[in-house]
C-alpha cells in the first residue's frame, strides 16, 4: 500500500514551533510593555495582509496593486458599524470582512476581463474610485475622517477583563485587544492558507498559475478558482482592515486607501522574504520591521532604503531571502510538496 | 455655451495627460512593461528643469532643453542596468521593480526637495488667454495642447518613418524574430526608454508650469497616463490622445457638476470604456 503525504519532519517540528509560539504570544501581554505589544500588532497585522498578496499573487498569479480598497473599505464598514448602528467595534469587525466581500464581487467582475498589466492598473483605479466615494460620506467624516467616539472605545468587548486580568490603563487594554485578535487573525489566515495549499483546490491553484491551458485540459476551472482566491482574498483584507483601524480608533480616506501603507510595502514584505512561499512573508515581515525600527530617526530615508533594497532582491535574488536559505538548504517549514509513501521500490526487475 | 467651454476645457486638459501619457505608450507598446514609475519621473523632471530656472538662472524652455539629454540618459541607464534585466513573460518582477523605483523616488524627491509644493515660474505666460470668438481659452493649456500633438506627430514620424522606428515596430511584434533579424532587443529597449524620458521632460515642464507639484503627487499622474494608454489602445499613439482626451473631458464634465467629482469622473469613464472594450479604442498591437 502507498500513500500521497505532504508531512515531513521539519513540517511538524515547524507545526509544534508554532503552537508554542502562539501559547507564548498569547501570554505575552502580561510581561511585555505597550510599546512590545504595539510593535508586534503592527508585525502581525502586516504579516496578515502579505500572506493575503502572497496568496494572490504567489500562488494565484492575480497581481493586484490595489488591495488597499479592501482594507479602506473594511476599516470603514466598521467604522459605519460603530458610528451608524451602534455596533461594538468587535462586532463591528465581521461587518468590514463582508463589506470587502461585497466590494470584490463588482471588481472582480470588472478586473477579470483584463489580464496582467492591465489587471493590475485596472485595480487599482478601482481602489482609487473607492477611496473618492467613500470620501463622500459626509456622515463618516467625508475627506477629513472621523474617529470613534468615545463611548465606543471606552467599552469595547473585553476590555474590562483585560483591566481587571493585567491592570492597565484603557487604551493599553484596547491595545492588548487588538493584538490578541491580530494573532488569532494571522494564525487562522496563515493557517487556511497552508490548508488550501495542501488540498486539492491549491493543486489546482499552482496548475492555474504555472499553465492556464494545460490546467484547464485536465479539468481545472480556472475561472471558478480565481473568483475564489479573489473573494477569501478580500474578505480576509477587509477583516484586517477593520482591525487595524479598531486599534487606531480613527479614519481618513487618505489613511484607509493608502497604496504604500497596504499595499506598496505589503508587496516588498513577499518579494524580500521569498514570493510564492508561506515562509517568505514572514522572513518578509521581520525585515522590514528591523529596517523601520533601525533607520526610523531617518525619516524617509528609511522608505527609500526599503524601495532600494525590494529592487536588489529582484534583480540578485528572485526568489527572496527565503528563496536562497531554502535553496541551499532544501528546508521546507510548511511543505506543501506531495510525496509518495510507503511503496517499497526495489531495484533491477 | 458653458458647456461648450467645458468640452474646450476638457479637451485642451486631455492634451496634457497625453504628454503624461505619450513615453509610456511608447515603452508599453514595444516592451510591454509597465513602468509604475513613470508619474514619480514625470516629478523627478519637474524638479530637474526647476532647479535649472533657480540655481542656473535659466527660462524654463531652455532649462528643459537641457534636462532632456539628462533624462535620456536616466532612461537609458535605467532600461540597460536594470529593466533589461527583469523583463520577460511575467509581469511581477518588473511591475515590483518599478514599484520599488517609485518608492525610492518619492521619498529621494522628499528629503531632497522637502513636501513643499513648487512651481516653475513660467513669466508673463501664466495668465495669458486668448479670445477664440465662442470661448476663451487660456494660452498655456493651448501651448500643452499643441505640444502634445507636435510629440505625437515625431514619435509616429519615428516609429514609421526611421530605421529606429522600424527596430521598435519589430521588436513589439516579435522580439525573437526581430533579434534573428540582427535588432539586438535591449539595445532598442534602451532607446526607447531614453526617448520616453525626453517626452516625460516635456510633460513635466508643462505640468510644472501649469500647477503647483510635490514629490508625492507621482501616482495619480500615473494613473492618469495609464488610463490615457489602456483607453487608447495597445501601442497607438492618437489614440493615447483619444485616451487624454476622453478622460480630461469626463474630468472638466465631473468638475463642472460638482468640483469633488472631477478625478472620480475620469476614472469612471475609464472603467466604462473597459467595460465596452477591455483592449481600448484603437489596439494596434496585440497583447
Amino acid at each position: 500500500m502507498y500513500r500521497l503525504t505532504t508531512r515531513t519532519r521539519a513540517g511538524t517540528a515547524t507545526a509544534i514551533a508554532v503552537l508554542v509560539l502562539v501559547i507564548a504570544g498569547m501570554a505575552l501581554p502580561a510581561f511585555a510593555s505597550r510599546g512590545v505589544i504595539q510593535d508586534l500588532f503592527f508585525i502581525l497585522t502586516m504579516l496578515t495582509l502579505a500572506q493575503i498578496w502572497n496568496l494572490l499573487a504567489g500562488y494565484g498569479g492575480l497581481v493586484s496593486v490595489g488591495q488597499q480598497a479592501f482594507v479602506g473599505i473594511g476599516a470603514y464598514a466598521m467604522f459605519a458599524g460603530v458610528i451608524l448602528l451602534g455596533w461594538n467595534p468587535v462586532w463591528a469587525i465581521p461587518l468590514g470582512g463582508l463589506a470587502a466581500l461585497l466590494l470584490a464581487i463588482p471588481t472582480a467582475y470588472f478586473a477579470f476581463r483584463l489580464q496582467g498589466a492591465y489587471f493590475a492598473i485596472g485595480t487599482w483605479v478601482i481602489a482609487e474610485v473607492t477611496r473618492l466615494l467613500v470620501a463622500q460620506w459626509k456622515t463618516l467624516g467625508g475627506g477629513t475622517g472621523t474617529s470613534l467616539p468615545r463611548e465606543a472605545t471606552s467599552n469595547i468587548l473585553g476590555t474590562d477583563l483585560i483591566r481587571a486580568l493585567f491592570s492597565v490603563r484603557e487604551a493599553a487594554a484596547r491595545d492588548i485587544l487588538a493584538y490578541w485578535l491580530a494573532l488569532v487573525l494571522v494564525v487562522a489566515v496563515t493557517g487556511g492558507i497552508y490548508w488550501l495549499l495542501r488540498s486539492r483546490l491549491g493543486l489546482a491553484l499552482s496548475a492555474v498559475r504555472d499553465n492556464v491551458e494545460a490546467a484547464r485540459s485536465v479539468g481545472v476551472d480556472a475561472g471558478r478558482i480565481k473568483w475564489a482566491v479573489f473573494l477569501i482574498a478580500a474578505a480576509a483584507t477587509g477583516l484586517t482592515g477593520a482591525l487595524i483601524f479598531m486599534q487606531t480608533a480613527r479614519i481618513s480616506p487618505d489613511a484607509a486607501f493608502a497604496v504604500t501603507d497596504w499595499t506598496a510595502y505589503v508587496i516588498f514584505i513577499v518579494v524580500i522574504g521569498g514570493i510564492g512561499t508561506i515562509e517568505g512573508p514572514i522572513l518578509g515581515v521581520l525585515v522590514f520591521f528591523v529596517l523601520r525600527s533601525a533607520l526610523a530617526d531617518y525619516g524617509s530615508w528609511y522608505l527609500m532604503t526599503l524601495g532600494l533594497i525590494a529592487i536588489a532582491v529582484m534583480l540578485f535574488a528572485p526568489k527572496g531571502l527565503w528563496g536562497l536559505i531554502s535553496a541551499r538548504s532544501g528546508l521546507h517549514l510548511f511543505p506543501v510538496r506531495r510525496k509518495l509513501v510507503g511503496l517499497k521500490i526495489e531495484g533491477g526487475i | 455655451m458653458i458647456w461648450l467651454d467645458t468640452l474646450v476645457q476638457g479637451i485642451l486638459l486631455g492634451g496634457l495627460y497625453a504628454l503624461f501619457a505619450a513615453g509610456l505608450s511608447l515603452v508599453f507598446g514595444i516592451m510591454r512593461l509597465v513602468n509604475l514609475a513613470h508619474g514619480d519621473l514625470i516629478v523627478f523632471a519637474a524638479y530637474l528643469v526647476l532647479m535649472g530656472v533657480t540655481l542656473l538662472g535659466l527660462s524654463p524652455w531652455i532649462a528643459a532643453l537641457v534636462a532632456m539629454p539628462l533624462m535620456f540618459g536616466l532612461g537609458w541607464l535605467l532600461q540597460t542596468v536594470v529593466l533589461n534585466r527583469v523583463l520577460g513573460k511575467d509581469i511581477l518582477p518588473p511591475l515590483l521593480v518599478t514599484f520599488g523605483l517609485s518608492v525610492a523616488l518619492q521619498n529621494g524627491l522628499l528629503e531632497a526637495f522637502s513636501a513643499d509644493s513648487r512651481r516653475i515660474p513660467a513669466g508673463s505666460l501664466e495668465g495669458a488667454s486668448l479670445d477664440l470668438g465662442l470661448v476663451t481659452v487660456g494660452v498655456m493649456p493651448l501651448l500643452t495642447f499643441a505640444s502634445a500633438i507636435v510629440v505625437i506627430v515625431a514619435l509616429n514620424g519615428l516609429f514609421y518613418h526611421t530605421a529606429l522606428g522600424r527596430a521598435f515596430r519589430a521588436t513589439s511584434d516579435d522580439a525573437v524574430t526581430a533579434g534573428l533579424m540582427g535588432i539586438e532587443p535591449k539595445r532598442i529597449f534602451a532607446m526607447a526608454t531614453g526617448i520616453a524620458m525626453v517626452v516625460v521632460t516635456i510633460a513635466a515642464l508643462y505640468l510644472g508650469m501649469r500647477s503647483n507639484f510635490d514629490p508625492s503627487i507621482g501616482p495619480a499622474r500615473l494613473i492618469y497616463a495609464f488610463e490615457a494608454v489602456i483607453i487608447g489602445g495597445l501601442g497607438s499613439l492618437w489614440g493615447t490622445l483619444a485616451g487624454g482626451v476622453i478622460i480630461g473631458v469626463a474630468q472638466t464634465f465631473g468638475a463642472a457638476v460638482n468640483p469633488e467629482w472631477q478625478i472620480l469622473a475620469g476614472h469612471i469613464a475609464f472603467l466604462v470604456v473597459m467595460l465596452l472594450k477591455p483592449r481600448g479604442l484603437f489596439p494596434r498591437a496585440v497583447d
